[in-house]
């Protein structure tokens, strides 16, 4: 890709959306071609309609190097940092070949591509206490913790909170109290801090919260949304686990027992089983549970959304009432791989995350049979290659994430 | 009409550590900033923080790097202070709660940083400044009914009575464009540098030397305005910085025929030697034509050499830059780079509590000048000098307004001109230039004449251009007409700043007929202790109309306690 220094600037047409508060009119597109190298960004290209042609153009900027934050749009409707976008890579994207340029979503738009993060996004982070409530005594001189424990809340740490990840939140969308992405990855940045005293606390916060961690539809959008690799749909499910697994919190919001109920169908039949999804959240793994009265309130409620998916044949009844099962070798696969995650040695403290954040990746491309840890990945990640060490250190996260890290035991 | 004991412009670390220690000591405190806090630049500080925290370190140690760091121009008792200061004020901001990259005992570790005798800086990866600035963010946040946030208030100009004394600012909401007079019974600069005097820079887009300008403007003596560093490691095309982590972690420097050039300027230190001795190393290979690249305008960085395992670990934050921004992976190949403008030493003349020359004005950070940096600032003691001298400004500031009523200025008068300014100047007609075509012609005037190596042909040329581009300045016009977010004429009021600053860095290079630190005059290649070991100050004396007053030059003596000047070697 060195070569991409001699290639020569070329012509871009931007569409960008534009909005006047103050004229009282609707929102309207506007068209600028300029010329710059493809590998530029677009950020540069708004830059330079900016100050060739229209110096109204608003949108916020400042260290065109992806770490202020500052220039969070959507292009061609997806969520991004303007400074972080190739031209050549938008126009590929875009529908026509002209790059849309957006304001984001679910925040007010104030003019142009400015949104009013404050009433959104800063309200939500200020929700989840941001801020280390230190444990004590404190210490003379630094706190005594893991090194893998700073690297790893280091990875939340490295969010610049430039609101991507909160524009496209689905979850947001249909229920805008949600705490959301960014905000529960900030609120793992302190429970998964070892000098942080409030662990038990927060979680308990944000599991009973009816729009904290169990809201989350692990729809992958602020994964793929987030600048920074700081995977915040991936920090939400390791709340849910500590919260779960490590201070066993039962939440009034059943989101830890629809968690178990989804885990222990997959063990018993290798497949979701839609009907008994709703009576073993509520009841647990046995006859009596499944009449629990909320189940069936539950149930009452989510009525016209059986009935939408039986008319459009998404189910059939007989499909969703008998258990659809995998082949009986299939089955004894996947049970192994419960097995082996479930019968490691606890005592250790140490729980095999996947983790996009690189903590060391191996000098040189690990040899088939790389340990333990690989080895566990390799079989979840059905069987590829464990590690593909020419891929850059953070991509798309559709391939297996290689850099699986043991999490340091969060000490409390 | 809003009034506070202690009124900080700008957010970064420097205004967020002044407003923390001002509301600890019971004042009260609003911090202004024309971005959201996070925005500020403090964040884009890569490296790390230096302080003296190991068992086998010594502070004296870490001032005297700092010294000769400063070619010797640096105030001695100033850098005494920062460097004494520097491990506890570290070990705070570890309690509120910063990541610091851990050893294998838990303890924090420290990574080697140019100009440094032994291992002496603390980080969080690559991102330290933004981990710092993010904490204490936090802390504001936690802090919220102490310290008032004015999010998005673009400062126009600093109140003055008719006493000399600061006594607020005058600013406009850029969400509504309201004009509204803060009074303060002080007011802290902490905005930051001049970066954007400069094209390219690896400074972001709203260091436009504000702060510098508005305390110049209202009389404060600017001092060592010279003394501009180049970062040597900055992307060719772009000018982004990759940290000098990288060197710290072990990267060599390369020229076209392959060989660590560094040998021949500074045979122990190599690529640890000070900024401006490795940024003049790789102009003199460049110019001699051992670039490499396109035009043999590049140098290479090599990162292969360190092991991958750490480059991913430690240094992240340029494989990504290396990867979004220029196209190589840091880890496989060399990634071309040059020297680019990075940090400006001078500033506004204080002492060490922050004080100006003005009464009741603080300022803080790179928009002062202490002076702890003096010649040549060097990696990883700007975090620092944000965090002391923020600190020590802040509690001067609240302890001087607890013995204090607040001022009884009538502040009508300069709302109402400030008002009309900015009328008149989205009024204007567009019959001169455009503001980002001066903006353009200045940056890259002063990257030629004002940059790593100057002579006085140059440096007039530079001189004339800047007072012409003044001139249209004044005149440039604007597309904006709105009120909400009008960032068009917020861009007119930083360009006025921009020049300013840009004149007194041009005449403080023309004054001191000697090299020293960041300041290297090919005309006058020595340093020169007996006529030039001291400060160079520019105070602005009248507005300079019709040939009187205008910048006016004075000395003042360098504080030199325990170490003489002496030849500097890397």
């Amino acid at each position: 890709m060195a070569e991409s220094h001699d290639r020569p600037p070329q012509p871009f047409t931007l569409r960008v959306r534009r909005y006047d508060p103050e004229s009282g009119d609707a929102p309207y597109w506007d068209e600028h071609t300029i010329e710059l190298e493809p590998h530029r960004s677009v950020l540069e290209a708004i830059l330079q309609a900016r100050d060739r042609f229209d110096g109204s153009i608003g949108i916020r900027c400042s260290c065109r190097q992806a770490i202020c934050g500052s220039c969070g749009v959507r292009v061609n409707g997806e969520p991004a940092l303007a400074c972080h976008t190739h031209l050549d890579a938008a126009r590929r994207s875009a529908r026509d070949g002209v790059i849309e340029i957006e304001p984001m979503g679910n925040m007010p738009v104030i003019k142009d591509l400015i949104v009013d993060m404050d009433a959104v996004h800063w309200k939500k982070i200020r929700r989840v206490t941001p801020w280390l409530i230190a444990k004590q005594p404190v210490p003379e001189r630094e706190y005594l913790v893991p090194r893998e424990s700073m690297v790893d809340v280091t990875q939340t740490m490295a969010c610049i909170q430039c609101g991507a990840c909160v524009s496209d939140c689905l979850a947001m969308e249909v229920d805008p109290l949600f705490v959301g992405p960014a905000a529960l990855a900030k609120a793992y940045r302190f429970v998964g801090d070892p000098r942080d005293d409030q662990h038990f606390e927060r979680l308990n916060d944000l599991a009973q919260d009816p729009h904290g961690m169990f809201d989350c539809t692990h729809c992958f959008k602020c994964v793929d949304a987030c600048p920074k690799d700081v995977n915040p749909m991936g920090q939400i499910m390791r709340l849910r686990r500590i919260a779960t697994a490590d201070h066993h919190i039962v939440d009034h919001n059943n989101g830890e027992r629809h968690e178990a109920a989804f885990a222990s169908l997959i063990r018993d039949n290798g497949l979701l089983w839609e009907a008994e999804l709703l009576p073993r959240s509520y009841g647990g793994n046995s006859w009596f549970g499944k009449l629990h009265p909320r189940a069936g309130k539950e149930l009452l409620s989510s009525l016209p959304s059986i009935v939408k998916a039986l008319l459009r044949r998404k189910v059939t009844p007989m499909g969703a009432l008998k258990p659809h099962r995998i082949p009986k070798q299939d089955l004894a696969s996947v049970r192994s791989i419960y097995d082996r995650i479930e019968g490691r040695d606890r005592s250790s403290g140490q729980r095999f995350e996947l983790n996009l954040y690189v903590v060391g990746e191996d000098e040189e491309p690990p040899a088939p049979d790389a340990g333990v840890v690989a080895g566990v990945v390799a079989e979840v990640s059905t069987g590829e290659s464990p590690a593909e060490p020419e891929r850059p250190a953070s991509e798309d996260c559709d391939t297996p994430p290689d850099p699986i890290s043991p999490e340091g035991s969060s000490s409390t | 009409m809003p009034a506070h004991d202690v009124l900080i412009i700008g957010a970064g670390l420097a205004g967020q550590r002044a407003a923390l220690a001002a509301a600890q000591k019971g004042a009260s405190v609003a911090v202004m900033s024309k971005v959201h806090p996070v925005r500020s630049h403090s964040v884009a500080a890569a490296g790390g923080i230096n302080a003296a925290i190991s068992v086998d370190d010594d502070w004296h140690s870490h001032a005297y790097d700092t010294v000769k760091g400063s070619d010797f121009l640096g105030d001695q008792d100033a850098i005494e202070i920062m460097c004494s200061e520097a491990p506890a004020e570290v070990m705070e901001l570890e309690h509120m709660g910063v990541t610091f990259h851990r050893n294998d005992k838990g303890e924090m570790d420290l990574r080697a940083f140019g100009g440094a005798s032994m291992k002496r800086t603390a980080y969080v990866a690559d991102i330290t400044g933004q981990a710092m600035l993010h904490v204490l963010y936090e802390q504001l946040m936690k802090h919220h009914e102490t310290v008032e946030l004015l999010e998005e208030w673009f400062t126009t100009s600093l109140l003055i009575d008719d006493a000399g004394r600061c006594c607020g600012v005058i600013a406009r909401d850029v969400r509504s464009g309201r004009m509204e007079a803060f009074k303060a019974k002080n007011v802290i600069l902490a905005c930051g540098g001049a970066g954007q005097v400069y094209k390219p820079t690896t400074n972001g887009l709203i260091v436009t030397g504000d702060g510098i300008a508005m305390a110049y403007r209202a009389g404060a003596p600017l001092m060592d305005m010279e003394m501009v560093q180049y970062h040597p490691t900055c992307l060719v095309e772009t000018g982004i910085l990759i940290t000098e982590g990288a060197r710290g972690e072990g990267a060599h420097l390369l020229n076209a025929a392959g060989e660590r050039f560094m040998e021949k300027s500074a045979p122990n230190k190599m690529e640890l030697a000070s900024r401006d001795v490795v940024s003049r190393a790789e102009q003199i290979e460049i110019d001699e034509g051992r670039g490499v690249g396109p035009n043999g305008s590049g140098i290479y960085l090599d990162v292969t050499v360190v092991p991958r395992k750490r480059t991913l670990e430690a240094l992240r934050e340029i494989v990504n830059l290396g990867r979004d921004f220029a196209g190589v992976d840091i880890t496989r190949e060399p990634i071309m780079i040059r020297p680019g403008q990075h940090y400006i030493m001078g500033g506004v003349k204080t002492d060490v509590d922050g004080r100006t020359a003005i009464e009741g004005l603080y300022a803080a950070g790179e928009v002062a000048c202490v002076s702890v940096h003096g010649g040549n600032r060097l990696g990883a003691n700007s975090l620092l000098d944000t965090l002391i001298f923020g600190r020590r400004s802040g509690e001067h500031a609240a302890q001087r307004a607890a013995h204090m009523g607040m001022p009884d200025m009538d502040p009508g008068a300069r709302l109402r001109a400030d008002a009309e300014e900015i009328d008149a100047i989205i009024a204007r007609p567009r019959d001169g230039r455009r503001v980002s075509e001066i903006k353009s012609e200045l940056g890259e005037l002063m990257n030629r004449y004002a940059a790593v190596f100057r002579d006085e042909t140059g440096l007039q040329t530079a001189l004339e251009t800047v007072r012409r581009l003044k001139e249209e300045s004044a005149r440039a016009w604007i597309d904006d007409r709105g009120t909400v977010f009008n960032q068009d004429v917020l861009g007119a009021i930083e360009l006025g700043y921009m020049v300013d600053c840009a004149e007194a860095i041009v005449i403080g290079a023309i004054e001191r007929k000697e090299s020293r630190g960041a300041q290297f005059r090919t005309d006058y290649p020595e340093r020169n202790d007996e006529d030039w070991l001291k400060h160079i100050d520019i105070t602005l004396n009248g507005d300079g109309a019709g040939g009187v007053g205008g910048p006016q030059i004075s000395y003042s003596p360098v504080t030199i306690t325990q170490w003489q000047p002496e030849e500097r070697k890397y």
